[in-house]
């Protein structure tokens, strides 16, 4: 990047003292925070807020986990421990809009919250991407490292059956100009990666396969042979899928990206 | 049965009978399902009816999978339009006519036209149903540790049943043409089926009374025992779907339930002053000691309780369950099964009760326990850990039928009121009191993924 400039991450501390308040606020989440791989994805999104000009801001050290996998896993009192307490912090700074790319955060403060006193407007990134592109604020002029690539999606349960959001992602793909290719299972059929309903944090039951990789052999099916990307849009299952396509030797040939990543990539503001 | 006689007297008791029975049946079951927790689900009337229409009427769900939804399909407008000419079975029955709906004329007719040819299509379906479960053997409908014993002779004895009824309907019908054809009069009604087989009984006008007689008897007597038989049957489904449908959730599968109880803790525990709204008290004045989460079939909720007893084993849920797609026990079919079956063990149960418990049987691979409950004596934690919530089975029911609410609420029980989590998932929840994410890093690093972060200039 020869003309780049440094950014920095506005956060709702410095805007709160400053009485500024942001059109929407990042929720980051623990995986964007703190997983090496979804490191790449929260940037990647930064980048593009920073491209568009969207006034935003985070939480920074502020922000905790939704305690979805708390409430998943069964345990209702420690769900509600972070939710009250993360809805106490998001109150006191009136925050109206929140944008994640972490899809258990989003069901979770979107559909959870309310109950407890959280009412806010949440929006998915895949979502929010597709709103960029149909307003031309990002136009992929980038260069089409994507046109003509094979590119199938992977769809996320708290995004797909948990909430209705199947179209948001693939018209975001469909703007790089890719060759879509859907696998059999999908959209309200998809077959989950195999992390979803806190199996992210603990080994699987006794069985035959694991599930990640039955959902891997079916993408690479579905891709054919030479190189393709398994797109997602949700931390577990970028995890899941990286797995399971290590685990088949495939690393070479297939790239596991979130849908954020292929649009900042597209758009140039990776380089 | 031209004249009321003594034939008139014998149907209405043998009818009488039949209906009371299954009143008494229906009111036991009513009972089991008021064992569950109340719960306020008579919002959204009109949204509500829409889904039923939908759903349950309209079959929509169904359509997933087209194979089988064409051929159900048949079996079910055969249901709902033959049982017009039930009513008029009845009607002739009790009051000694023949064929009193027959002044309708050309509405009749097609009536007539219709059962026939739905008649003929139903006792095709069966057929291929039958086929599908005992010599093609479709794996969801032939395995699963939940297909015992009785789930298999259950879905073989609805399915020839029906044959009977409808083959039974058809003598009535050959015979009774033929009947009219020898003594030279027309027959109210068409017949496009009876008419290609009406010389089947020959033409000896004793022969053929009896036969029209027996295969009306036996349609009749049919329908009131296939009646009583729903209660202890899956076939039960063809009352419950509607209800079930009508009744379930209208959010986004998303969005679990959260337990007000616990949020009144947690308040009064950040906050002294908080004042938690006064305990519920029973008849008694006794406080109601509600368990967190679920370990018998008390604690899940009517609605729960219902679901058991509209679930028809298609095992639709099970086939899409990425836990069982991979081997794992866990099958959302058996949760439903299994609460139907605790519910009766516990509570009422119908006519003919066959639990067929998994421990009796010799399953190995579900280790239950003595424990007189739901959870371990039917349901396993194993099974319940494998569960990624991913509401496939939810969206692949039918009957709109939630098994993940009640896997979550057994799932709850086991977090909340015995700590019984596997230990990996006991450190992620140490990790998050102590430093607000499922994994042990220091809170303070949480913003680091924000440095030496560029983006291209704009000039």
């Amino acid at each position: 990047m020869e003309n780049k400039r440094l950014v920095k991450v506005p956060t709702m501390a410095e805007m709160a003292a400053n009485g500024e308040e942001p059109e929407v606020l990042f929720w980051v989440g623990c995986a964007g925070s703190f997983d090496d791989r979804y490191k790449r994805v929260t940037r990647a999104f930064v980048q593009i807020l920073e491209h568009v000009g969207i006034k935003y801001a985070v939480l920074g050290t502020e922000e905790s986990c939704t305690g979805d996998p708390a409430k998943r896993a069964g345990n209702e009192f420690l769900f509600q421990m972070q939710a009250l307490t993360n809805i106490e912090v998001l109150n006191a700074y009136n925050i109206k809009k929140i944008v994640t790319a972490c899809p258990h955060c989003f069901n979770t403060i979107k559909n959870e919250y309310p109950d407890l006193g959280g009412n806010y407007e949440v929006i998915h990134h895949s979502t929010f991407l597709q709103q960029l592109i149909n307003e031309g604020k990002v136009k992929m002029q980038g260069g089409g490292e994507f046109k003509g690539k094979r590119i199938t999606y992977h769809d996320s349960c708290y995004l797909g059956r948990a909430n209705d959001i199947y179209e948001a992602p693939r018209d975001v793909l469909a703007a790089l100009d890719a060759d879509l290719v859907e696998m059999k299972r999908s959209r309200a059929n998809g077959l989950c990666c195999g992390a979803g309903g806190a199996q992210m944090f603990k080994e699987p039951e006794p069985g035959n396969k694991d599930i990640n990789i039955e959902r891997t052999e079916e993408a690479l099916a579905t891709l054919g042979t030479g190189n393709g990307v398994i797109a997602t849009a949700c931390p577990f299952c970028m995890v899941m899928m990286n797995d399971g396509v290590k685990n088949k030797e495939q690393e070479e040939n297939v790239k596991v990206f979130d849908i954020a990543e292929l649009i900042a990539q597209a758009e140039g503001l990776t380089k | 049965m031209d004249n009321f006689g003594i034939e008139n007297i014998i149907f209405l008791i043998v009818a009488a009978i039949g209906i009371g029975l299954f009143v008494w049946q229906i009111r036991k079951i009513r009972k089991n399902v008021l064992i569950g927790r109340d719960v306020e689900l008579s919002d959204n009337s009109s949204e509500r009816l829409n889904k039923m229409l939908l759903v349950a009427f309209g079959q929509q769900k169904m359509f997933k999978r087209m194979l089988p939804a064409v051929l159900h399909l048949f079996v079910y407008i055969g249901f709902l339009v033959i049982n017009i000419e039930v009513l008029e079975i009845l009607i002739d029955g009790i009051f000694g006519t023949h064929r009193v709906l027959g002044f309708m004329g050309p509405v009749y007719s097609a009536l007539m036209f219709v059962n026939e040819i739905l008649a003929a299509l139903v006792i095709v379906a069966c057929a291929i149903f039958l086929w599908r479960r005992n010599v093609t053997q479709v794996p969801r409908l032939a395995r699963g540790v939940e297909m015992r014993a009785w789930p298999k002779l259950d879905a073989n004895v609805i399915l020839i049943t029906e044959i009977v009824l409808m083959f039974a309907l058809f003598a009535f019908n050959i015979s009774d043409l033929k009947l009219a054809e020898l003594k030279g009069h027309e027959l109210a009604g068409s017949f496009p089926v009876s008419q290609l087989f009406v010389n089947a009984f020959g033409s000896d006008a004793g022969t053929l009374e009896a036969i029209a007689t027996t295969g009306w008897w036996i349609h009749i007597l049919g329908i009131l025992a296939f009646m009583n038989y729903l209660p202890s049957s899956k076939h039960f489904h063809i009352i419950m779907a509607f209800p079930n449908v009508y009744f379930s959730k209208l959010l986004p599968k998303g969005k679990f339930a959260t337990n007000p109880a616990i949020t009144h803790e947690i308040k009064a525990m950040l906050d002294p002053s908080y004042q938690p709204p006064a305990p519920e008290v029973d008849a008694e004045g006794n406080p109601v000691m509600q368990r967190f989460g679920a370990k018998d079939v008390e604690d899940l909720s009517w609605k729960q309780l219902m679901d058991a007893y509209t679930c028809t084993e298609c095992g639709r849920c099970t086939s899409v369950c990425p836990a069982n797609i991979t081997g794992k026990l866990l099958s959302p079919r058996k949760i439903i099964m299994d609460t139907r079956d605790r519910m009766e063990e516990k509570g009422e149960h119908p006519a003919i009760f066959r639990p067929n418990h998994y421990k009796e049987l010799g399953v190995e691979r579900v280790a239950t326990t003595d424990e007189k409950t739901l959870l371990r004596g039917y349901i396993t934690p194993e099974e319940l850990w494998a569960c990624t919530s991913c509401n496939a089975c939810v969206e692949s029911c039918p009957v709109n039928i939630d098994q993940l609410s009640t896997i979550m609420d057994l799932r709850r029980y086991l977090v909340l009121e015995e700590s019984a989590a596997p230990a990996s998932l006991n450190a992620m929840f140490t990790n998050i009191e102590n430093n607000g994410a499922p994994w042990a890093f220091p809170a303070s690093d949480r913003f680091n993924w924000a440095e030496e972060l560029y983006v291209p200039s704009k000039n």
